[in-house]
């Protein structure tokens, strides 16, 4: 019987790639809807999936080109979403992955290069990605760890009157113990150096239910602020131990995975004041939201309820599959429009990104999110965010946009670049291959 | 009538213990091996090989070392994952830390590291047994999640925790194809499954079964407890290690602690008490079910499904998948509390008597 299961998955296998079709494009799907994980991760899923639905809708597809998508289901899990990964990456057309999960990233970072795909990481993944010199298959669109944490620090030192005035002050990192939650840690670590605050480093073992002895040492050393590094369902959890600790929750700031509807809800007044960062605005006004709601649920083809449609990872999924669609038609304007394009012809357009305010307005995304463009070098294209605070029922902004400093980053980038050519023997990029 | 061993007169002691004393069992053997390195090969995709084919060997390769310790010495063990981590970060510390170490001995010093720490968290089964040992090798588990997350030496001060290895060859010959880690993997396996077999035939594997069966009798007609636990554990942690090494280098290649959770430890147990216990074979059934059959299910669902015309959500496929799964578990173990490999010796013993059974 298990041979029988066994050859039968290898058919299903190939008589799926037998489904090649021309002018169609691939979107390969990375999701979890279910795991710990799950309640972050639908909404996220659901974004991305309504947004290619309503290009299919309302443009027809990408200059003529059909947009076809798979979901698989990685449950956050490494070795369920290398499986993924390698079930759909032979599909004709597949544009680019977004593996949704850090964990996953280091390892498809490892094979997307011979595979010849691109890797978009908005907002997670490698920090170090960023320089696109070294890391010439990854996307970390629209920031890193590393800027994250850095505008953070800086915010707080705007509150203190100064980044001077951060000197002596005690600052905690409430991290999810796993690549995701230690990322930060060397940014922090060269801030707190530069300014003289001490920083505290505070693991949670994932997926994050359990933070009691956590809060116990934050009780004890009563820190001037905490910084939340944590997705999931280790949020609400976080919120709700603060409460329970009397600690007050406006000193608390998380990473932009912290700082959704999910998070807050279940906490509902508990939560009040709680700030995070924001890459993306929420709520249904934005005319690409609009669209989705009109081209897609309106025809009853929404991926998850509709009230649900535009919320903070709702909006974030739905900038990743438009800034995928957006790089397929930025490599169609180098490579022939109207055809469908390669994993490397994409990788080109995602490096050529031009996505100022104009484009943006055109988009429906205005004030969705910042202006952005790529370059060889630099695989961000923006890396700024604001800082946003729950009011008991909604986001709202408490901040301007708040740009990470480059002084800072870019040597510890070019070092731990460099740290990684070395180590895979590998050597930069030269000028002529940006060309490529 | 297809399987019937009268005529086969066995003249030497020699002859009657060999591993495969039937010769459609060799002839059977011959062709899996021939299928296995020759003609899989050739036919498969690379999706075949890299999402099924090489996790499935790699999880054969650690069912069999946990089948060497609980199947064969009864000793339950809930630190398989530990064993498995062990042997990966042990491997992964000696093939970056000395410049120029060839695969192969960084792999065998990863199993020799699982050996020492496995013997470590053997010695409370010398006191203590069945649950109460399973419980004592999960602080095994536990132990080696925290080190590997917090000890930054293993990692190499990697400032978020996750390491890779890049560049693997054997002889010189690059292991980066799927076909040559397959390959590579297989042989592996196959070298170790051989002689874990023929260690489970020695005088050693008899010592393992007696402790099993009763360790009190073993210990009367003369087999000392403590060498016979100890050497279980140092075995099944050395094969454990290297599949831990295998999954890490040659599967993930790039990898963090959370790669070989506690789950990954109930998973290993799982197929054991599915495959078989105390059978080298059950090893690989009870890989087969659990690695194979869950990603079958999430592409046959739909499939299916999709014939009838029901459209079904990823999450609900997800659900699905592990139901059905779950429900197969159960069914399996009531129709055959002995695992898979037993129903396939059932199998075989009615086919020695087909078409006349008495």
């Amino acid at each position: 019987m298990l041979a029988v299961a066994a050859l039968a998955a290898g058919l299903s296998g190939f008589s799926s790639s037998a489904f090649a079709q021309a002018k169609e494009q691939f979107f390969p799907l990375l999701a979890y809807r279910t795991g710990p994980y799950a309640p972050n991760g639908t909404p996220w899923a659901n974004g991305k999936q309504d947004y290619l639905k309503m290009i299919n809708a309302r443009d027809g597809g990408i200059n003529g080109v059909k947009i076809t998508f798979e979901e698989c289901e990685t449950g956050y899990a490494t070795d369920r979403g290398v499986e993924c990964y390698e079930r759909l990456k032979t599909r004709p057309g597949v544009t680019i992955f977004d593996p949704q999960a850090t964990g996953i990233t280091f390892a498809l970072t490892e094979k997307v290069p011979t595979d010849k795909i691109p890797l978009i990481t908005l907002g997670y993944g490698l920090s170090v990605a960023q320089d696109g010199m070294a890391f010439k298959w990854n996307f970390p669109l629209m920031g890193s760890y590393w800027t994250g944490a850095d505008i953070l620090i800086q915010h707080l030192g705007k509150k203190e009157g100064g980044l001077d005035k951060l000197k002596g002050k005690k600052i905690t990192l409430v991290y999810h113990d796993s690549p995701f939650g230690k990322e930060p840690i060397p940014l922090l670590q060269e801030r707190a150096r530069m300014h003289g605050f001490d920083l505290q480093l505070l693991p949670v073992t994932a997926p994050g239910v359990d933070q009691k002895a956590t809060w116990l040492q934050v009780r004890q050393s009563r820190p001037d602020y905490v910084l939340l590094w944590g997705w999931g369902v280790m949020n609400s959890t976080a919120l709700k131990e603060a409460q329970a600790t009397g600690y007050p929750r406006d000193k608390m700031y998380g990473v932009w995975w912290a700082g959704a509807e999910p998070d807050v809800k279940d906490v509902g007044d508990g939560a009040k004041g709680y700030n995070a960062l924001a890459l993306n605005t929420s709520g249904q006004d934005p005319k690409v939201i609009q669209d989705i709601l009109k081209h897609v649920h309106a025809k009853g083809q929404g991926s998850g309820p509709k009230d649900e449609v535009g919320q903070v990872l709702y909006t974030r999924g739905a900038i990743i599959s438009m800034l995928s669609v957006e790089a397929v038609r930025r490599a169609q304007e180098r490579f022939g429009k109207g055809k469908v394009m390669t994993g490397e012809q994409v990788r080109w357009g995602m490096e050529n990104l031009v996505l100022d305010q104009k484009r943006l307005d055109a988009l429906g995304f205005t004030g969705v999110m910042q202006p952005l463009s790529t370059s060889c070098a630099d695989h961000m294209g923006s890396f700024s965010a604001r800082v946003q605070t729950w009011n008991g029922s909604k986001w709202s902004f408490s901040s301007d946009f708040i740009q990470a400093d480059e002084q800072i980053l870019k040597p510890m980038i070019k070092a731990g670049a460099d740290k990684y050519l070395a180590d895979k023997k590998m050597t930069r990029r030269t000028g002529t291959d940006c060309q490529s | 009538m297809f399987y019937r061993e009268n005529g086969q007169f066995k003249t030497s002691y020699r002859a009657d213990q060999q591993i495969l004393p039937i010769s459609q069992d060799r002839l059977a053997m011959a062709i899996i091996l021939v299928i296995a390195f020759a003609v899989v090969p050739m036919l498969a995709s690379d999706y075949f090989f890299r999402a099924i084919l090489i996790p499935f060997v790699i999880m054969a390769l650690a069912a069999l070392g946990v089948n060497i310790l609980v199947g064969y010495c009864g000793q339950i063990s809930l630190g398989s994952g530990a064993f498995m981590a062990v042997g990966a970060y042990g491997a992964y510390n000696f093939f970056v830390r000395i410049p120029g170490l060839p695969l192969i001995p960084a792999l065998i010093l990863g199993g020799l590291c699982a050996t020492v720490f496995g013997i470590l968290f053997g010695l409370p089964s010398l006191r203590v047994k069945g649950l109460y040992l399973a419980v004592a090798t999960l602080a095994a588990q536990f132990f080696a999640d925290w080190m590997f997350l917090r000890i930054k030496w293993f990692t190499l001060d990697a400032p978020s925790g996750s390491v890779s290895v890049a560049s693997l060859q054997v002889f010189g010959l690059p292991i980066d194809s799927a076909v040559s880690k397959y390959l590579f993997c297989l042989s592996v396996l196959a070298v170790l499954a051989l002689l874990a077999k023929n260690l489970v035939r020695s005088a050693i594997g008899r010592e393992w079964m007696a402790i099993r069966d009763m360790d009190v009798a073993a210990a009367v007609i003369g087999i000392r407890p403590m060498y016979a636990k100890l050497t279980a554990f140092a075995v099944s942690s050395f094969i454990v290690g290297v599949a831990g090494a295998l999954w890490a280098f040659v599967y993930l290649s790039s990898w963090e602690p959370a790669a070989f959770s506690v789950e990954t430890s109930f998973r290993l147990l799982f197929m054991v008490i599915i495959g078989g216990l105390g059978s080298i074979l059950g090893a690989f059934f009870g890989a087969a079910f659990i690695v194979v059959l869950p990603i079958f299910l999430n592409q046959f669902l739909p499939l299916v499904l999709g014939l009838v015309g029901i459209e079904i959500s990823t999450a609900g496929i997800s659900h699905a998948e592990l139901m059905i799964f779950g429900a197969l578990i159960v069914w399996f173990l009531i129709v055959e509390p002995h695992g898979l490999a037993k129903l396939w010796a059932t199998a075989k013993q009615k086919l020695r008597l087909w078409p006349f059974p008495h």
